[in-house]
Order: C-alpha cells, then structure tokens, then sequence
C-alpha cells in the first residue's frame, strides 16, 4: 500500500485540465438585507480534497459553508454539486454533513444515540446502525463512553462525537465549521493530523471553515483565502506562503516586510526596482509589472539575512541599524531599522549554539536576501 | 459569608416569616380543632377532615377544580408554546408587536375585567356558562404564562441543534419532535405546573364565567365562608396547602440532585 504521504503528494487534480470539478460555486452571491455576505464567487473544489476556507471573521467563508449545507440559499449564482445543482435542495435531502461550531450535540441523548441520529433517518436497518456506530467510536477511539450524555464527556471528546455523527452517513462532501476552535493549544495540534488521516482513510472531501493560518496550512491540500465575500487567491500552502497574488494575502498569512517602490527597469530576466525611501532592490521575477508601474516587493522575513558586514556576493543589501531583537529560542527575529527610515523584520534560524556573528541593540548591519526572494505585488 | 446571628438578624427573620406564615399556620391548627367555633381552642380533633371527606358539595368541586386545572393547563400549554416558538423564531412577521402584545397583556389584565369581557363574550354567543366556559376562561389567561415561561427557554435555545438535525436528514417536523421538544420539555413541564397552580386558585375569573353545576373549588370555599368560617374549610384548606407544598418540596428536590448529578458528571468528564 502507498503511503499516506505519496498519495498526497500526487493528488493535485486542480493542475488536471481534464479532472472533472465535484463542488463549484459559479458566480454566488448572498446578500442579508443591504449587507453583502458573498460577492459573485466562483471557486471549483475537487473530489477527495481537503479544501480550506480561511479568513478574518465576516468574511462570508461561514456563510459560503451554510449554502453549501443548504441553511441559506444564494442570492444568485449556483452552486453544483457532482454535476448536480443543489438551488432548491432542503439541508436534510443535500448528501452533505456538517460539524458545527459548538459541535451541537443532542444533550438528551447518549453519544451512541447521537451518532445513530443521522442513520435512523436515512431508515437503515437496526442491526446496520448498530454495526456503523460501534465503527465510528472505534474510528474515534470512544468505545468505552457510549452510554454517556454529551455534558459526561471533556472537550475532546465531544468534538470527536460530533465528528464520528458527521461521517457516520458517508456524505460526499463533510463540511466542518472552525472544527477545533473549542480544543486547547496542544489537543489542537494532535487533532489536526488525525482529521488529516481520517480524511485519507475515508477518501472523503473535506471543506474547512477556519480563521487560524496554521490549521489551515497544516491541513489542506488547497486554501482559499477570503476577503469581504471575495476570494482574493486559492492555491496550496506552500504557494500561498511563497507566491501570494496580492498584499491582502501576503499579509495575511505569515510575517511580510513589503517595500514600496516603483519598476525602474524591466528586462527578460530581471526586474529593478526603486524603493520609495531610496533601496535600489533587484528581483528574479517582475511578474506581470511593467516598467515605471508601482509595485509592493514582499519578502518573508526568514528570506532575509542579518550580518555585521556586507557580504561580498550579495546582489541586494541594504545598510541600516539593530533596532530590536527578540530571541525565541529556535530563532532570532531582528528589527532592523534602514538608513532610508524603514523597519525590516528578519528572522535568523539558531542552527548552532553560538552564533559567529553575534548582533545587538543599536548594532550596524547589513540585510541581505537573493533576487528570488521575494514577490513584485501589482495589488 | 457573614453568618453571626446578631440579634436584629433574629428579629427581622421571626417577624419576616411570622408575616408570611402566621395566618396559614393559625389556619391549620385550627382545622384540628375539636370545637365547631373556628377561633376557640376545644382541643385536637381529626374530626373535620373526616367530615369533609362526606361534605358532597366540596368533593364535587374539588373533583370540577381538578378537571378545568387538568385540561385548562394542557391547553394552554399547547397554544402557548406555539406562540411563544413563533415570537421568538419568526421574528419578522407582519404584526408581531401587535401579537406579543396580545399574548402578554392578560399578564397585567386585572382578572375582573378579563372575568368581565370573557362573561360578555359567552353572553354574546350565547354560550351556556359551565364546565366548558370556565376551562375556556382559564386557558385564556393561563397561556400567555406559558408563552413568557417557554419563550425565556427558547431564547437561550441552540439552534444549531436543530440544523445539525436537519442536514442529518430530518426534515422539520420530525426535527422539532425528536430535537426541539425534547430540549426544551423541562420549560413546558414548569408552564403546565404554572398554568395548573393559577387555574387552581382562580377565584375572580371563574366567578365570572361559571355557571351551574361548575363550582370549583375556590368558589365552594369563598361561598361557604360568607355563611361562616367552618373548621371543615381550614381542613380543605390544609389538604390544598399539603398538595401544593408536597409538588413544591419534590420539585425542588428533583431539580437539586439533578444539579448535583450534572456537576459530578463534568467533574468526572474534566478528570477524562
């Protein structure tokens, strides 16, 4: 059998030009009274995916979740599921599950009862609910605390009972509303992987409501990220990360020194631009900028180095002084304030003990980074 | 907590229950009393209680009472909880503050005056005034007691309950049946209770819209007393006190124990 790891590693049907889309949302909008929740939004989600929504609160990525359940209908636009338009489709007909929020488990039934809920409906046979139940609290490891009511049970525990109902039907689609927003810091790192590995072990898709970045990264094969009812970029993690479209998500995930600046020169291969304040700042890759465009160059802080001394074959390095330094232990992070009156954050891993090139407090410095660094922002 | 017993403390609580207290403990005593007059001590007697049980007159009322308390309080608990689920789900309806407001005004309607227009209302549809007319009357002012007990449920009610019932497939009726009914039953109980205590004591209301042959209880003993206070009325009386002190006392112990359960059971689900 493939790893779980190969088998992620290969899935990527969204490069398909061929692979067939299993959720689309085409041109949907929702409107609340004069409020704009969802603002003409297209978004195509494949089979088997783990997909992230990520975004500030009142984004519209719950409400994007609640159409999809079939708790709102659109304003306008459809959304399709397999090929099948769901306007019009009651939430108790839709073959979709939710895990809320507040998990909203019934409180006058035991877990057992509660996972059976969704299968009694659906008029499966006794001796079937009562084998697909003991399945999903072996699933979530709670065999033992089938006969108790949801105020007997941690936390924990009562997420992993919302969770067994949720997949007890074998939905096509589960959609999970911020899923572990109620755990605590370390019980939210564990069950991360293990949503992670259920979801392979059910081949289920998987969409996710989240504001935290980190579950979000750790999680999904792809995320979108949601401004003000709009998608502002959908992508993989890692190119979320190192290749976003727009200052929104460069900022919004992750740290991010942006340099203000205007295209001072364009060729095939190289782009120079002219910071706002003065650095003179080569890049790789212009994008699409054209020359004497303004533009925003975005560099994550760990792209960038620290040193007493310029180095010798840097082709960006800007001169400024130590204004702050915070040592976290497995890295450094410095602020170091350019001669130009810019702040820039560079963050330095602590790779050995002592550090060669020990800087402090009001130190002079050089930052450094390589021309493919960073990322030209055209918005 | 300051818990000395300062002697100002002892007075204000001997005088603060001997105001509330005195005239029903005095009632009671004296329906053991052995001598026919009600406020001469004759020595101790279960005699009236004896007596009362073949007063025909006071059975036959007690018996009228519980039947208009019975079906009164069911009604009133159904048509409530009705309004009060639409109070507090459809929010937007046309004419909603004209509806709460009908639905709460009986609450500071003076009984007479309900009394009154309910006797006009029989009278104008010629209604025969009876059994039927004081059941009618009482779920008429009962309801709205049930509708604020059930609608202060219903506000801190999870919805999210019944949409996670709802996208596991049951539509909604099925939804308020097996979810919503359930959840907030214990509010129900507590308004029938309620709408049965008021039904029970109800003198003005039943005055007004009984007719022959539907005397109840409250009435019975008012009628009894103009002719004088017999000790067969302090022992009714003490029956009635008995039966709603012993709902009380088991209530409130039933309600304890269940807080106790609850708090034990989160002890044991934080310890794992």
């Amino acid at each position: 059998m493939k790893s779980l790891g190969s088998i992620r590693r290969d899935f990527a049907p969204w490069n398909d030009p061929n692979a067939k889309p299993y959720i689309q949302f085409d041109k949907v909008t929702k409107k609340f009274g004069d409020f704009t929740a969802v603002n003409n939004l297209s978004l195509t989600i494949f089979e088997r995916e783990f997909f992230a929504l990520l975004g500030a609160s009142g984004c519209g990525k719950s409400t994007l979740l609640r159409m999809l359940a079939g708790f709102e209908e659109p304003t306008a636009g459809r959304i399709l599921l397999d090929g099948q338009d769901l306007r019009g489709i009651p939430p108790y007909k839709r073959p979709v599950n939710m895990m809320f929020q507040s998990y909203a488990l019934f409180p006058h039934m035991t877990v057992e009862k509660n996972i059976a809920f969704g299968l009694k409906q659906e008029g499966m046979p006794g001796p079937d609910i009562d084998k697909r139940v003991a399945e999903m609290l072996k699933l979530v490891k709670l065999e033992q605390f089938a006969k108790r009511k949801p105020h007997q049970l941690s936390g924990g525990q009562r997420q992993r009972v919302a969770l067994a109902r949720s997949v007890a039907k074998r939905p096509k689609v589960l959609l999970l509303d911020e899923p572990l927003g109620a755990l605590d810091k370390k019980l939210r790192e564990e069950t991360q992987f293990e949503l992670m590995d259920l979801q392979q072990e059910l081949g289920l898709t998987f969409v996710v409501v989240t504001h935290d970045q980190e579950e979000a990264m750790t999680m999904a094969d792809r995320i979108a990220i949601m401004d003000k009812g709009e998608v502002m970029q959908v992508a993989t993690p890692a190119e979320i990360y190192e290749a976003p479209t727009s200052r929104f998500v460069a900022h919004f995930v992750g740290n991010v020194n942006m340099f203000e600046g205007k295209v001072a020169e364009r060729t095939a291969s190289t782009t120079r631009i002219t910071g706002a304040t003065g650095a003179q700042i080569v890049v790789d890759n212009g994008g699409h900028a054209a020359a004497g465009s303004d533009i925003v160059f975005a560099i994550r802080p760990e792209k960038i180095k620290v040193s007493s001394k310029k180095p010798a074959d840097a082709v960006n390095a800007l001169e400024g002084e130590i204004y702050d330094v915070a040592y976290l232990g497995d890295m450094t992070v410095y602020h170091i304030k350019l001669d130009d009156g810019q702040i820039v954050r560079a963050s330095a891993l602590n790779a050995s003990r002592i550090t060669e090139d020990p800087l402090t407090w009001n130190d002079r410095a050089w930052v450094s980074f390589r021309p493919d660094a960073g990322v030209v922002l055209t918005r | 907590m300051n818990s000395t017993w300062s002697r100002f403390n002892i007075t204000s609580i001997v005088l603060g229950f001997a105001f509330l207290y005195l005239p029903i403990v005095l009632l009671i005593v004296f329906s053991f009393n052995e001598s026919k007059l009600v406020t001469v001590w004759g020595g101790f007697s279960t005699k009236w209680y004896v007596s009362l049980f073949h007063n025909q007159g006071l059975m036959d009322a007690t018996w009228v009472t519980a039947r208009v308390g019975v079906i009164s309080a069911t009604v009133a608990t159904v048509l409530g909880t009705l309004a009060a689920i639409t109070l507090t789900r459809y929010t937007r309806f046309r004419g909603r503050v004209l509806f709460s407001g009908m639905v709460f005004a009986p609450l500071v309607m003076p009984e007479v005056i309900t009394g009154l227009s309910l006797l006009l209302l029989f009278v104008a549809v010629g209604l025969d005034r009876g059994f039927f007319t004081v059941t009618l009357a009482h779920i008429t002012f009962t309801m709205c007691f049930v509708a604020v007990v059930v609608q202060s449920r219903l506000v801190s009610f999870d919805r999210s309950l019944e949409e996670a019932a709802m996208d596991l497939g049951a539509p909604p009726v099925k939804t308020f049946f097996q979810i919503t009914l359930p959840v907030i039953l214990p509010a129900i109980i507590s308004g029938w209770m309620l709408a049965f205590t008021l039904s029970l004591d109800d003198l003005v209301i039943a005055s007004f819209t009984s007719g022959p042959g539907a005397t109840t209880l409250p009435m019975k003993i008012y009628s009894q007393v103009r002719l004088g206070v017999t000790p067969e009325i302090n022992a009714a009386c003490t029956i009635l006190i008995a039966v709603v002190a012993v709902g009380v006392i088991i209530a409130s112990i039933a309600n304890k124990r269940r807080e106790i359960q609850r708090q034990l059971d989160e002890q044991a689900a934080q310890r794992g």
